[in-house]
């Protein structure tokens, strides 16, 4: 299978959100500071919505989705926005508290 | 010749999906929390290109705009405020870091042999030559999908499939006064508090 | 474009074949795929040339505007009469200067900066049409797409900021930063008027719909979006940051802002992109405002030549005089922004923000919703009135075959319906019987 040669499917752009999505994961796993756990959730959103482009383009599959991928897309996009700021506040928030922004040192229940 | 029977689609999904994969890769490696944010912002930059390609476009230009354009910056400013020396390089345990790759490696395994898995996900679309370029013009459609009015699917009789695609009015209005309220709560998190003097301290 | 260039390699390519071979058509069975690359060369060179030659003659005519102003000839001697070598001289002794990087910087940021702001400048141009059809992308959300493109250039004076690793920089950085942020809501909203006037988020779209007479341009259109240009025009200035809103590079408290630690080329990068992007807001507000490639006057159509089709020659030769009108129109709107810069003293950065947050987003909404309101009533434009050429009858340039003709009557809406039926009618790609036929394919489709 030539890869450039031959036109693309929802296939490899399950790949490339695959890629994303796993990235994401384990950046949420091993960075210390929150704002890298931030970023690695944006990664695993990204990795969603590029699934649900994929499944409701035309230019790759013949039944498709429709218009619902790309409205989900946006749902999934606004919905990030309202998530990163709150975390971000909350973040910030723990910064001033504790003044740290360690995820491994948020240990008290009260602070 | 090569050139000549490059799919000049697959070509630019290439270069943007190497992209993408390449600096969300840079994310994770990089321990320095600015140059990762300055990757997440080409990474992002890059999905909002294959989507262009698959034919978003105004999701696309939305990816830009908001996530790109809005998140990150917010992003980089939480973590231009956070920035001290000793917090912009945090170094992980090679512990956590093995235990990380072998779930995300496993993960990324059945994530990969499942996409190839269905073979009508991977069937390219006999008629693409045949699309023409109105089909990618759904920026009208998404539009009135939004205040409950399905253009792409006018033809439907059926009484019960017209109720479950009734449009997104519903969703839309839920999202806007969620993302009303988790601003001023955003705001209202995050605001300089003043500092209560302690007597005698 | 690249269908024709290719074309035209084509024959050559058999021309030449045809001497050496029996059958050139053995040769190259299919199109060359070398027109399309060297279409692409071609833009992506002509768009190149707009940012780099235009900050040339920009800073020249600069020079000299802001001579004038402050009643001397500004620079008169490089380059024979008027000075106008003196920004290649410059460029000249910016190339020779040494290139720094400071102790204490983040040296792999510190590089990239400057072309990140260049790039995302360069961006904005690729979905700003020239003229009718004339555009490097023709994207059915152009304007969105640019207006974001635009929002991405905030992040290269934040990485300069922080990767030179002064305070100064740190500094001007931030509040450019909280400037940018900030002005782009404001003019987000002037920006949707002319898109609700129209129905559409292409700029070759809205182009269109301003044929005819300078009376159909949307400033003109009612007293709403008469003001809400005003609006806009700050905001675009602001965005830009020049001045009076130029806190970034603020000398007196600030050294030169975000790129203090700059010299040489890498310096230069980011005025090629200030440039740059004062000539897409201001190409932005000739589309938007001021018919884009539309003069004021239908000339041919007064001589008795409009519509139809004259062939592919004499409609890119009406473009070529469009992509002139447009780019005049463009140059005043940037002649204006230096005639303000060398006006208006400096805000303060406090009222920066209250300027932005107190006046412009308020009075940018509610005109929004006047303009919006007399859409809805049908209010009459200046036009409507005295109707002397309706937007529908005249077309000074011509779009190439595959754009259809501006259509004026029908809504959006109908439009785009329009359009899916018309895509229905070709062969199906989506069977739509089948979908109707079978309501559990719909959900089971994933």
């Amino acid at each position: 299978m030539n890869l450039l040669t031959d036109p693309i499917t929802v296939s490899h752009y399950m790949v490339v959100g695959a890629v994303l999505f796993v990235v994401g994961l384990v950046c949420m796993g091993t960075k210390r500071n929150a704002l890298g756990v931030l970023m690695g959730i944006e990664l695993v959103l990204n990795g969603a919505n590029i699934n649900f482009i994929a499944f409701g383009s035309k230019y790759l599959r013949a039944e498709t989705l429709g218009l619902d991928g790309q409205l989900i897309a946006l749902f999934v996009i606004v919905l990030a926005a309202a998530e990163a700021a709150v975390a971000l506040a909350i973040a910030l928030n723990f910064y001033n508290n504790h003044s740290t922004i360690d995820v491994d040192r948020a240990d008290d229940l009260k602070g | 010749m090569l050139l000549a029977a490059i799919n000049w689609h697959s070509f630019f999904f290439l270069f943007f999906a190497l992209l993408a994969c390449g600096f969300a890769v840079g994310v994770l490696v990089s321990t320095n929390i600015v140059r990762m944010a300055f990757y997440l912002v080409m990474s992002l930059s890059a999905t909002a290109g294959l989507f262009f390609l698959a034919g978003a476009e105004f999701v696309g230009a939305m990816q830009l705009m908001i996530y790109v354009g809005g998140t990150m910056v917010l992003l980089i400013f939480g973590v231009m405020l956070t920035a001290r020396e000793r917090f912009i390089d945090m170094q992980t345990p090679g512990g956590q870091w093995v235990l990380a790759a072998a779930a995300g490696g496993l993960f990324f395994f059945i994530l990969v042999v499942n996409a190839f898995q269905v073979p009508d996900w991977s069937t390219p679309n006999p008629h693409q030559d045949q699309l023409s370029i109105a089909e990618s013009k759904t920026t009208t459609q998404i539009g009135a999908a939004f205040v409950g009015v399905r253009l792409d699917r006018p033809e439907a009789d059926n009484a019960t499939q017209r109720a479950g695609m009734s449009g997104y009015l519903l969703p839309f209005e839920i999202v806007s006064v969620h993302l009303l309220v988790v601003l001023i709560g955003a705001a209202y998190l995050a605001r300089a508090k003043r500092r209560v003097d302690q007597p005698g301290s | 474009m690249g269908k024709a260039i290719n074309q035209l390699l084509e024959a050559g390519y058999h021309w030449l074949a045809a001497w050496f071979v029996e059958n050139p058509q053995a040769l190259f069975p299919e199109s060359c795929w070398s027109g399309y690359v060297l279409a692409a060369l071609i833009q992506c060179a002509l768009l190149l040339n707009v940012v780099a030659v235009g900050a040339l003659l920009f800073i020249w005519m600069e020079r000299k505007i802001s001579g004038r102003i402050q009643d001397r000839l500004g620079p008169t001697r490089v380059g024979g009469r008027f000075g106008w070598l003196q920004t290649l001289a410059d460029g000249l002794k910016l190339i020779a200067k040494e290139d720094l990087i400071p102790q204490d910087a983040d040296a792999f940021l510190f590089r990239l900066a400057p072309y990140l702001g260049f790039a995302a400048s360069f961006m904005a141009l690729l979905a700003l049409p020239f003229s009718n059809g004339w555009v490097g992308w023709e994207v059915n959300v152009s304007l969105f797409f640019i207006l974001a493109v635009m929002g991405l250039e905030v992040f290269s004076p934040i990485l300069a900021g922080y990767a030179s690793g002064s305070k100064w920089a740190l500094f001007g950085a931030i509040r450019e930063a909280a400037q940018v942020v900030s002005y782009e809501v404001p003019m987000g909203m002037c920006v949707v008027v002319p898109v609700v006037l129209c129905g559409s988020m292409n700029l070759l779209t809205i182009g269109n719909a301003q044929a005819g007479l300078f009376t159909n341009w949307y400033i003109f259109h009612d007293p709403f979006t008469f003001c809400i240009f005003w609006i806009y025009f700050t905001c675009a200035i602001a965005s830009v940051n020049r001045a009076p809103f130029d806190l970034a590079e603020a000398e007196s408290e600030l050294v030169a802002g975000f790129h203090t630690e700059y010299s040489g080329l890498r310096w230069s990068f980011f005025f090629m992109a200030e440039y740059g992007s004062m000539f897409a807001v201001s190409g932005l507000a000739a589309i938007l405002f001021f018919g884009g490639w539309h003069g004021p006057f239908p000339i041919f159509y007064g001589l008795g030549v409009s519509g139809g089709d004259f062939g592919w020659w004499p409609m890119q030769l009406a473009n070529a005089a469009g992509c002139v009108n447009f780019i005049l129109k463009a140059v005043v709107g940037v002649t204006v922004m230096m005639w303000v810069r060398w006006t208006l003293p400096r805000l303060r950065i406090d009222q920066v923000i209250t300027t932005c947050l107190k006046y412009c987003t308020p009075l940018a909404a509610g005109l929004f919703l006047g303009a919006v309101i007399l859409k809805a009533v049908h209010f009459p434009s200046i036009n409507d009135l005295a109707p002397a050429v309706r937007p529908g009858e005249v077309r000074e340039s011509w779009v190439l075959l595959e754009a259809p003709a501006p259509v004026v009557e029908k809504g959006p809406v109908e439009k785009e319906h329009a359009q899916s039926e018309h895509a229905r009618n070709l062969p199906p790609i989506v069977s739509e019987k089948q979908l109707a036929a079978s309501p559990q394919t719909e959900g089971g489709s994933l």
